[in-house]
């Protein structure tokens, strides 16, 4: 029975991220549809920064293990996040006073809320990291513990896997830094 | 505190007083049966608390049968006011009712009635057909539901609160944008559909994880029965476009709640970006519709013609043929926004091409019954209006598939008789087929025979009656969405003949109202007692009628296609081995609550209530991370419990 | 019982043949006012030849379909105990390859029906018969439609006049939610839209008065989106163009954007052009430097 919704939960979350894909698709499409010439952004090294910061948090959820190393993980993955999404604020705030914000044109509307996307995913991340340490806190590694921290790791690399897509297309390629 | 909701919004012109007050006295109605059968808690713990799918397909058909009243009363008024808005006469409708009657019209019939029949159907079904005992995921079925709901419960309020959206079922910008429409329509219509999508998205996922991880022992996929297969397909579909339509409706909303501009005409919006997105969602979802619906026939054709399905393996691969092409031909929609004679030519034959595995499936129907026994009962006769109506449909599909041909026909009442033809032809009435047939095994008792053929032929001659005068005025030039028309135009006899052929179809649903009343009183007469009654082929007759909670006292082990059919020749059909304790799990009430915060979040934004949406998001999230943090979902159904259900259905 | 039922279904049967022929004798009979059928240009003419191939080609599948239907029924009813009954027969490879294949023929031949076409019929595409082409540039407002003759120095609302027999390049354009440009008699529609411009090459073969409208809803006066389209003769056509140049209100910005406001039932109007590139200038308004 355990088995059995183990297999069947982490399979029907698959397919959920699989499904997730075709969120940021149809976000990344209308950004390049939009985005008619460059955009001017804050800055690169910055943008690698945090790609480098969300990629460490994500590294790290691939060595869940007994209690303790686990509820330690997820600390140091949810300190990662919310530094990820500090800068992500920093960076909408930069751009906002440098005069381009949401409701500039399409094409700023369509970077900030594809941005956004990735955030809001990852303030859920965030939410779902602090329950779980909690549940693991008090209920020790369970198979119901054990399964949600599959579904976490998952998720978590699917979202940087979202934000490799990001980082390429929107802050390599196509864009110019002020 | 109010946001922009004040005293204005609840005034309302005398027809929409009118369906308020029909609401509120429904209303009034329910409370006071439920209050002298003192059945409030039985409602509460045997329904809206019940993560049993049975229970809750019940509650998806209860939900879309109201609407479907609903969305049939706007059908009659457009009707009416077509009938006699000519020349110097405007109706009796102001041309902003008109347009938020049509648009609540679509919205209503497509994600309220089509989409909750279906789904409530297959809840009741799916587990029954692969001899499982439920879902894979109970609770996030419950909230599918719940959210479903939700999004009917804001349709119906826009007629006392506010006003429903003008723009469309699609809701085009930028005519949808808040230039042009500036109040709450179009966010009541974002809201509705964007909270039912959600539920929309998260049972198919369900369905397509139970029918992959939860059939029956022996039950290869090749072995599934055709209503599974196309379930799976829906799932498919579902799946992959609900996803694009989240997307794109917030975006919208962000454009008329935050200023952004995605689809607006200025400032580097591209409302084109809108109408790509939207069909990308849109196709696949009308084949959502009919695939189902196509399942649904594939189970009654054989059964009432006494004969295996003909050719199951090529039903499969058309199925899967039809699932993948209908990713590919979102574009038909808008051949006339100028995409160039190369992007069209594309568009248009890959629309062409789904037509040859549709019409697979209908042969093979078709040969089912040849060289059958056929039965006509009602469900067959709805098969015969299906052929008629669904072919014509497909036929005019096909020819506005050639560009240049629906360059005349794009928006005119030609389109609009070609998707009524599909959708009432194939979804509708695939649907009064499947109720029909499977009522006695949801409900245990049948329907009255006489009352269900009536119905079915004033429904499929008034159907006729209705569309066909709307051909012919499409290709008299005459558009969709109009409140008025010249006299010169020479169009008002059409409209009449039109107008008259949806009164047929009204009595027909007046048949069906005194139908199911009469069923009722005579249900003990008409008791499905063996759970077979019309000496079915598949699993779910297997179990009495209504099933026993868990489905299966013993999961089947399945042998070959048409399962329950094969164990009936084998005289395999009772297993008496020892009885096992039973998981199933237990109720809960954080899906109803989901909803009620759903409901807040979404009229909090709408009428810009912040607080009212903040409570609604926090109670939304606080509900999910009680459940996500709830270790005890399942309670147990003793050997010794199952036993006695089961030795009572036999003694009976 | 049994003879109830056999009268039922012939009543039933003659009924639907009956329908199917009264279709069809009201469309023979009101062909004239039907205008997908009563073409009056070169476009739509073409566009009729290819709905009607279509709809032989499709028909080789549906009346099979349909008579299958009814002769199955009726035969093989269970109370017909003559009949053949096999219970278990479900497969047929001779019947699966005529089902597949010939459908997959007609889409086939359909096909390049479609490529050619929507090449041949591209709104974009001139025509060319030899015959100078008028260009007319047509504006969608709320709720009226503005015609622009820039050669001409002219500018009409809801009402298009040009000569028969001449090729019309029509440019396209919306200052107001999304419509179509549509008359039906001389050809099919495209999309008006705000600040892109699309166009539409039409050409009369006679003289006459064709019904025009929008198809694509814009709001609450979308259903008084209607117009005249009339073709007179060249001779006609040039008198009357001297005579709303003499006479015609001037259309200068300031006129314009007041004729832009929404409005409803506007009557038919002429208009002398003042300024020659309104048409760019209300396209370019909608796009904005990045």
């Amino acid at each position: 029975m355990t088995t059995d919704t183990h297999s069947k939960t982490i399979f029907g979350f698959w397919v959920f991220l699989m499904s997730d894909c075709l969120l940021f698709a149809s976000f990344f499409a209308t950004y390049f549809v939009l985005h008619q010439g460059t955009v001017t952004l804050f800055s690169l090294p910055f943008a690698f920064t945090q790609s480098v910061v969300f990629l460490i948090s994500s590294f790290a959820a691939g060595f869940f293990g007994d209690k303790h190393k686990t509820l330690a993980l997820l600390g140091f993955m949810f300190v990662l996040g919310a530094l990820f999404l500090s800068m992500m604020g920093y960076e909408f705030a930069q751009l906002v006073q440098a005069g381009t914000s949401w409701q500039t044109s399409g094409a700023w509307s369509a970077f900030f809320t594809l941005l956004s996307m990735v955030g809001l995913h990852a303030a859920v991340g965030l939410l779902w990291i602090v329950v779980l340490m909690l549940q693991i806190c008090f209920r020790g590694i369970t198979p119901s513990t054990s399964r949600r921290l599959a579904c976490l790791k998952l998720f978590w690399q699917f979202l940087n896997i979202v934000w490799v897509f990001i980082f390429s297309f929107v802050y390599l390629l196509g864009a110019q830094y002020g | 505190m109010f946001g922009r909701l004040n005293l204005e919004a609840f005034h309302q012109d005398v027809i929409e007083q009118g369906a308020d007050l029909m609401m509120v006295l429904g209303a009034i109605f329910i409370v006071a049966l439920l209050t002298y059968c003192k059945r409030w808690t039985w409602l509460w713990k045997e329904w809206l608390t019940s993560l049993d799918p049975k229970r809750i397909g019940v509650m998806y058909i209860v939900v879309s049968m109201v609407m479907l009243v609903k969305g049939f009363i706007d059908a009659l008024m457009l009707r009416a006011q077509q009938m006699i808005s000519v020349g110097d006469s405007h109706g009796y409708l102001t041309s902003s009712h008109f347009q938020q009657i049509f648009t609540a019209h679509g919205t209503t019939m497509i994600f309220f009635v089509a989409m909750g029949l279906l789904f409530g159907l297959l809840n009741f079904l799916i587990p029954l057909q692969i001899g499982a005992r439920d879902v894979a995921f109970p609770f996030v079925n419950a909230v599918s539901f719940w959210l479903f709901a939700v999004g009917a419960m804001l349709v119906l309020i826009s007629l006392a609160i506010g006003k429903f959206s003008a723009t469309g079922w699609v809701s085009y910008p930028p005519l949808s944008e808040l230039q042009y429409s500036p109040g709450v329509g179009v966010d009541y219509w974002l809201w509705s559909v964007q909270v039912s999508g959600v539920g929309s998205l998260i049972s198919g996922i369900n369905f397509f994880v139970t029918i992959l991880k939860m059939r029956a022992p022996g039950m290869t996929l090749m072995k599934m029965p055709m209503l599974t297969w196309t379930t799976l397909a829906t799932a498919v579909l579902i799946i992959f476009a609900f996803q694009v339509l989240t997307a794109t409706l917030t975006m919208l909303s962000f454009d008329r709640l935050i200023g952004t501009h995605f689809f607006t005409s200025d400032f580097g919006g591209n409302p084109m970006m809108y109408i790509n997105l939207i069909w990308a969602w849109g196709h696949p979802e009308v084949y959502i519709l009919v695939l189902p619906a196509f399942g649904i026939f594939s189970e009654v054709v054989p059964v009432f013609s006494q004969k295996r399905l003909f050719g199951y393996a090529s039903m499969v691969w058309a199925t899967v043929a039809i699932t993948l092409l209908s990713f590919g031909v979102w574009l038909h929609h808008f051949f006339t926004m100028g995409a160039g004679p190369n992007a069209n030519s594309f568009f248009g034959i890959m629309t062409m091409l789904i037509a040859v595995p549709t019409g697979v499936k209908i042969f093979n129907w078709l040969f089912t019954m040849l060289q059958g026994r056929v039965i006509f009962k009602t469900p067959m006769i709805w098969f015969l209006g299906f052929i008629f109506a669904f072919t014509t449909g497909g036929m005019t599909g096909v020819l506005m598939s050639i560009p240049s041909v629906d360059f005349q026909m794009h928006n005119s009442l030609f389109l609009i008789a070609h998707f009524h033809s599909t959708i009432i032809g194939g979804v509708v009435f695939g649907f009064f087929a499947g109720l029909t047939y499977w009522f006695p095994k949801i409900f245990g008792f049948t329907l009255h025979e006489r009352l269900g053929k009536w119905a079915a032929w004033c429904w499929i001659l008034g159907f006729f009656i209705a569309f066909f005068p709307l051909y012919v005025l499409g290709m008299m030039g005459a558009t969709r969405r109009l409140d008025h028309y010249e006299t010169a135009a020479g169009w008002q006899p059409l409209f009449v003949v039109a107008a008259f052929g949806a009164l047929l179809i009204a009595i027909g649903v007046g048949f069906q109202v005194l139908q199911l009343i009469i069923s009722i009183k005579q249900r003990k007469e008409n008791r499905d007692a063996t759970g077979d009654p019309w000496n079915g082929r598949t699993l779910e007759w297997s179990t009495s009628s209504p099933p026993p909670e868990y489905n299966f006292a013993h999961i089947p082990e399945v042998k070959e296609r048409d399962a329950f059919w094969a164990m009936k020749q084998a005289h395999q059909t009772h297993n008496t081995g020892k009885y096992e304790d039973i998981h199933v799990p237990k109720n809960s009430p954080l899906g109803f609550f989901v909803g009620i915060f759903a409901f807040c979040l979404s009229f909090g934004t709408i009428w810009y209530m912040w607080w009212l949406a903040a409570v609604g998001m926090i109670g939304i999230i606080v509900c999910v991370t009680i459940r996500l943090c709830d270790d005890d979902v399942e309670r147990v159904m003793s050997a010794h419990e199952v036993q006695h259900i089961e030795t009572a259905r036999t003694r009976a | 019982m049994q003879k109830k039922r056999k009268i039922a279904f012939y009543l039933l049967l003659i009924l639907g043949v009956l329908l199917v022929v009264g279709l069809v004798l009201l469309l023979c009979m009101q062909s004239g006012q039907i205008a997908m059928l009563n073409p009056k240009g070169m476009i739509a003419a073409k566009q009729r030849g290819l709905l009607i191939m279509a709809s032989w080609l499709m028909l080789i599948v549906v009346i099979p379909v349909f008579i299958m239907t009814v002769v199955f029924a009726r035969k093989y009813r269970a109370s017909n105990r003559e009949s053949k009954y096999r219970p278990d027969w479900d497969q047929s490879l001779s019947a699966e390859i005529v089902w597949f294949g010939v459908p997959f023929v007609i889409i086939a031949v359909l096909s390049v029906l479609v490529w050619r076409s929507s090449h041949h019929l591209d709104p974009f595409r001139p025509i060319d018969t030899g015959v100078q082409p008028l260009t007319i540039q047509v504006v969608a407002l709320q709720w009226k439609w503005l015609f622009i003759y820039p050669e001409q120095g002219i500018a009409t609302v809801n009402f298009v006049q040009f000569p028969e027999k001449t090729p019309i390049n029509f440019h396209i354009t919306s200052d107001a939610p999304m419509n179509s440009f549509w008359i039906p008699q001389l050809g099919g529609q495209i999309y008006a839209m705000a600040g892109m411009d699309t166009q539409l090459h039409l050409i009369a073969d006679e003289e006459g008065e064709f019904r025009g409208s929008s198809s694509n809803l814009s709001g609450k006066g979308f259903a008084g989106m209607r117009f005249k389209a009339i073709a007179v003769s060249d001779a006609a056509f040039e008198a009357w163009v001297d005579e709303v140049r003499g006479e015609g209100e001037m259309l200068d910005l300031e006129t314009y954007q007041e004729l832009a406001e929404p409005s409803e039932d506007n009557p038919p109007a002429v208009y002398r052009l003042g300024k020659n590139d309104l048409y760019d200038w209300i396209v370019m308004k909608y796009k904005m430097p990045m």
